[in-house]
This record gives structure tokens, C-alpha cells and sequence, in this order.
């Protein structure tokens, strides 16, 4: 009796393993089959011969035909420049939610949350009009500024700071600090893994942002590589798979590589900024 | 207002001023701006853009292709927030699980997240190819004539679906992650002692369990099928024929490609409304029936 059932247990969880891996061989193959492409010549796009030569010439092709480097500099300026807006101004406003009792917060808290359901990538038209009005088109700041102000950070910082003790800052408070020493010496320096987190989300959705940095930019001055990239695979008809493919991981590249490297700490940021 | 109310109230603001400036500038503003201009023409040359009620509204409801593109954008949003859910939870049960190479699958699932959707795309299209294409290529070795995938209208937006529910799954999965590990241990032995099998322990505790999870993603992923559409520029172009064009694609090309800013706010519009319509459903249902007994 024992025996069969320890064998239909594992049965059963070859069958669950056998699953499993068949998808996640099926959710990485296009990964698998860009590396391919991109790392083999041209003819042998389609054909899957071990005896395949390597090579990097489909990279170097791709680097030669579109200004990536100033894409790459451009996203990365964009990025950061995003992260610093979002920490410093989440931070302020979360504050501000987590340890003031004022007239009008509850109100005040719903219009940040609105913007989790309706995100300014959906506003285009009239933040288009907004960004002519200031002068801003065709500059990363513009790509950046609707995001800077986040309803998902302030949101996720105020829980974090609402889990400090206030017996905390009563006593930073007792020693003569004021309101903001209190924030950057006892409130931030506890909530290092939230910002991790939020961080590293941010970066993620950033790079990868493309409707509205399409919009708002026209020049390769300001293109992050999102842009640059369907840019190039639009407008060269003639290039090749193997050299599109190969811009296509060179984009990506630096992200997946961060992703490899750190995948744990990955997963549990997804899953802290998700929990909350 | 008491002094030290006062004194709190402008501490208050002095913190949240900077956000709220933004916040509104990019979001409250434009979505009401958005409804005002609904109503104006689109200004045009030295034409300026004056009242003209409901016109922009019979347009849009006279417009085929407005039609086309919300019953496209139903049918996606139908189509990937089930499939990306179902498969998110079986992924997460595998991870959870004692699984042999638990962290490359776990890494499988998620890689897609990371990728950005533009570059993905490219990637996906090429599998797409006729007669080349790795999945015709796979179909032409059990006999089966090549298929143009994204040209044709029947098969378009189903490939579309198909890329992000790929994309969405593993995200999804982090969240039901982080809720199977919030399940106590001693329920499942509690079954184990029962004798209840694994399948009536899903269907009978940690599904229920999930529920809060599941709206949770459910929303996300509602307003992702509304937000998400820039495979839908390397892959279709929203063709052929806007047989794969999304909401937002559609706006994108009334207000960027034709110019007619007028028409597109009024489509943001319905845009705004079916998000709405999804807040408030989830409000609804969230003392309802997600809480578990």
C-alpha cells in the first residue's frame, strides 16, 4: 500500500517536472534563438547546424549602422535622471502621507492612487500639447518628467514608512531635529531595501519604455535605444535577421545581463513592490 | 483650524507640493483637459479649434474602425488575462515547489519581464515568418503548408495575444509567488493527514487563498491590455486591414500619424471610461467575494 502510493506520488511529480521544464524551454527559446541568430552568420538563421561558425559581426554590422552609442548614453541619462526625480519626490510626498494628519489626506492619497489605473502612458495627446507648450519636445527631460511623480512609488514608500515605529522620530524629535532631518536620518536609511526594490523596477520599466519616448522625441540626440532600435528595423529594410537580432540583444543586453547577474535580488524586488 | 493643525497642514504641503505638482500637470490635468477637448474641432492652420458638442462623439460612433479596434482590444484583454493568470499560478506552484533546476525555470519564467516588448518583438516576428519562421518550420516538418501568421487577418491578432501573454506570464507569476509563500505549512500537512490529493488541496484551499492575488493581477492585467501595444509597431502595425490594432495604437495613429488631436481625445475618452469602469468593479468586488472565509 505504502510502496504504490510513494510510486503515484512519483509519478505524479515527474509528470509536474516534466511540465514545468517543457515551459520553460518554450518561454526562453526566443532568447535562446536570438542568441543563436545574432552569434551565427546569416545563413544560418534558419538552419541549426552545431558546426555553425561564430562570430560578432552581426554586432559590429549593427553598431556601425545606427548610432547606438549616443542611444545608450541617452537611456541611460534618461533612466537615472527618472530614478532621482522618483526617489526625491516619492520620498517627500511619502513622508508626508506616512506621518502627517492633516485635512484632506484621505482625499489627497485617492488622486495619487489614481494614477495606477490611469498611467500618463495612455495621455499622450495632451501631454504632447503639455510638453509644446514648455518647450520641452525632442528632450529626455520631457520623456522623463510624467513619470517623476509616481503614484506605484509613493504608494510603496508610504507603507514602508508606516511601519517604522513613531516612538522613533518622537525621540529624534525630543534631541531638536526637525522634520526633514528626521526623514533622511531615521526614515530613509530604514527603508534601503524598499528603495532597492523600487529601484530596480523602475530601471526595468523605464529602458524598456517605449510609446512615449517614440512621441515626444525626433532627433538621435534624445532616442533612448527603445526608439533607436525600432527605428533602425524599421527603416533598413535591406539588413538581415542576424543583424537586427543582434541589435535587438545589444538593446536589451545590459538589462539581461544585470538580470543574470542578480537574479534573486530581481525576483525578490518584483515580489517585494508587489506584496504591498 | 487650530495653530498646530495649521503649522502641520503647511509641513504637510511643504513635503507633498513637488509630487503633486507633477502628478497633476501629467495625469489629472490631461485626463480632464482630455474629456474638454472632446467637444472642440481639431484647429488647422489658421482655423481655430471651436465648440462643436457632440460631433467628435457621432464620428466615433459612425467609425467602423473605432468598432474594429474595441472589439479587437476586448477580444485581447478576454484572451491574454485568463491564459497569462492560469499559466502565471502554474508557474508559481512549479517554483514553490521542489522542483530539480528550480532557479533556471524560475529564470525562464521571468527573463521575459525584463526584455523590453519593442525588442521582443522583433525576435517573435521572425518565428512568425512565413515558409523561414521557426514555427512554420516546425509545422512544415509534420507536413503542415506555411502560414502568414501576421498577415492575415484571421491569424493577426491572435499572434499578437500570443507575444503578450509570453511577456505577462512571468510577471504575473512573481506576485502568486509571494502570496504561496504567505500559505502557513501546517494547512498542508493538516491535508496530508486528511488524505486530500494535491488537485482538491489547490482547488479547496490555495486557490481561495489566492483570490486577493488573483483580482490584484487581474486589474494589472486589465490595464495592461489597454496600455501595452509597442509589439504591435514592429510586428502588424495594427494590420492588415486594423485586424490586430489595439485602443491605444488607434490613438496613437489619429493624434500623430492623421493629426486629428480632436478625434483621438475623444477616443482617449472611451479610453478613460473603460478603465473607470474597471476601478470601479474592482471596488465593487473587493469586499464581495475575494475575501475568503
Amino acid at each position: 500500500m505504502s510502496a504504490a502510493r510513494a510510486f503515484r506520488f512519483d509519478y505524479d511529480r515527474a509528470l509536474s517536472t516534466t511540465a514545468a521544464w517543457a515551459l520553460a524551454l518554450v518561454w526562453f527559446a526566443p532568447l535562446i534563438y536570438a542568441v543563436w541568430t545574432a552569434f551565427h552568420p546569416t545563413e544560418f538563421s534558419t538552419r541549426f547546424v552545431l558546426t555553425a561558425p561564430l562570430t560578432l559581426e552581426n554586432f559590429a554590422a549593427a553598431w556601425n549602422a545606427a548610432p547606438f552609442a549616443r542611444y545608450f548614453l541617452n537611456t541611460v541619462l534618461l533612466v537615472t535622471s527618472i530614478l532621482i526625480g522618483q526617489f526625491v519626490l516619492c520620498t517627500l510626498a511619502a513622508f508626508a502621507f506616512a506621518r502627517f494628519e492633516f485635512r484632506g489626506r484621505d482625499t489627497v492619497f485617492v488622486l495619487v492612487l489614481l494614477q495606477l489605473l490611469v498611467m500618463p502612458d495612455i495621455l499622450i495627446v495632451e501631454n504632447y500639447r503639455t510638453m509644446r507648450f514648455l518647450g520641452l519636445v525632442d528632450t529626455i527631460l520631457a520623456i522623463g518628467l510624467p513619470y517623476m511623480a509616481s503614484g506605484f512609488g509613493i504608494f510603496l514608500l508610504r507603507q514602508t514608512f508606516k511601519t517604522i515605529p513613531k516612538e522613533l522620530d518622537d525621540a529624534a524629535r525630543v534631541e531638536g531635529a526637525g522634520f526633514f532631518t528626521i526623514l533622511m536620518k531615521v526614515y530613509v536609511p530604514l527603508a534601503k531595501p524598499t528603495y532597492l526594490a523600487y529601484g530596480l523596477v523602475s530601471v526595468s520599466h523605464h529602458w524598456n519604455n517605449f510609446l512615449w519616448p517614440l512621441i515626444i522625441t525626433n532627433s538621435v540626440e534624445t532616442r533612448p535605444v527603445t526608439v533607436g532600435l525600432s527605428v533602425f528595423a524599421s527603416t533598413d529594410q535591406g539588413i538581415d535577421w542576424a543583424v537586427i537580432t543582434a541589435a535587438t540583444l545589444m538593446t536589451s543586453g545590459p538589462l539581461l545581463i544585470a538580470f543574470l547577474l542578480f537574479q534573486r535580488q530581481f525576483v525578490q524586488s518584483f515580489m517585494r513592490a508587489g506584496i504591498k | 483650524m487650530g495653530p498646530t493643525a495649521k503649522r502641520t497642514w503647511i509641513h504637510a504641503w511643504l513635503f507633498l507640493s513637488p509630487a503633486m505638482i507633477l502628478l497633476i500637470a501629467f495625469t489629472h490635468y490631461p485626463a480632464a483637459v482630455t474629456l474638454f477637448h472632446s467637444f472642440f474641432s481639431t484647429p488647422r492652420g489658421k482655423r481655430e479649434a471651436k465648440f462643436v458638442g457632440l460631433e467628435n462623439y457621432e464620428t466615433l460612433i459612425a467609425d467602423s474602425t473605432f468598432w474594429t479596434v474595441l472589439v479587437n482590444n476586448l477580444w485581447y484583454a478576454l484572451a491574454t488575462i485568463p491564459l497569462s493568470i492560469g499559466i502565471a499560478i502554474a508557474m508559481a506552484l512549479w517554483v514553490d515547489s521542489k522542483l530539480k533546476g528550480r532557479s533556471f525555470v524560475r529564470m525562464a519564467y521571468f527573463t521575459p519581464t525584463v526584455l523590453p516588448l519593442i525588442a521582443v518583438a522583433n525576435i517573435w516576428m521572425f518565428f512568425y515568418t512565413p515558409g523561414f519562421g521557426l514555427i512554420d518550420q516546425i509545422r512544415g516538418a509534420f507536413g503542415f503548408a506555411q502560414q502568414n501568421w501576421l498577415g492575415d487577418p484571421e491569424s493577426a491578432l491572435n499572434a499578437v495575444i500570443v507575444v503578450a501573454i509570453w511577456k505577462e506570464a512571468g510577471f504575473f507569476m512573481i506576485f502568486y509567488l509571494a502570496a504561496l509563500q504567505t500559505i502557513p505549512t501546517s494547512l498542508r500537512e493538516a491535508a496530508a493527514i486528511e488524505g486530500a490529493g494535491r488537485w482538491y488541496f489547490f482547488r479547496r484551499v490555495t486557490f481561495p487563498l489566492l483570490m486577493p492575488t488573483t483580482l490584484f493581477v487581474s486589474v494589472n492585467a486589465i490595464i495592461n491590455s489597454f496600455r501595452l501595444v509597442d509589439h504591435i509597431f514592429i510586428m502588424t502595425e495594427g494590420g492588415p486591414d486594423n485586424a490586430s490594432s489595439l485602443l491605444l495604437f488607434y490613438i496613437y495613429e489619429t493624434a500623430f500619424r492623421f493629426w486629428d488631436t480632436a478625434y483621438a481625445s475623444t477616443l482617449t475618452v472611451v479610453l478613460l471610461l473603460i478603465l473607470f469602469t474597471v476601478a470601479i468593479g474592482q471596488f465593487l468586488l473587493l469586499d464581495k467575494r475575494v475575501h475568503y472565509r
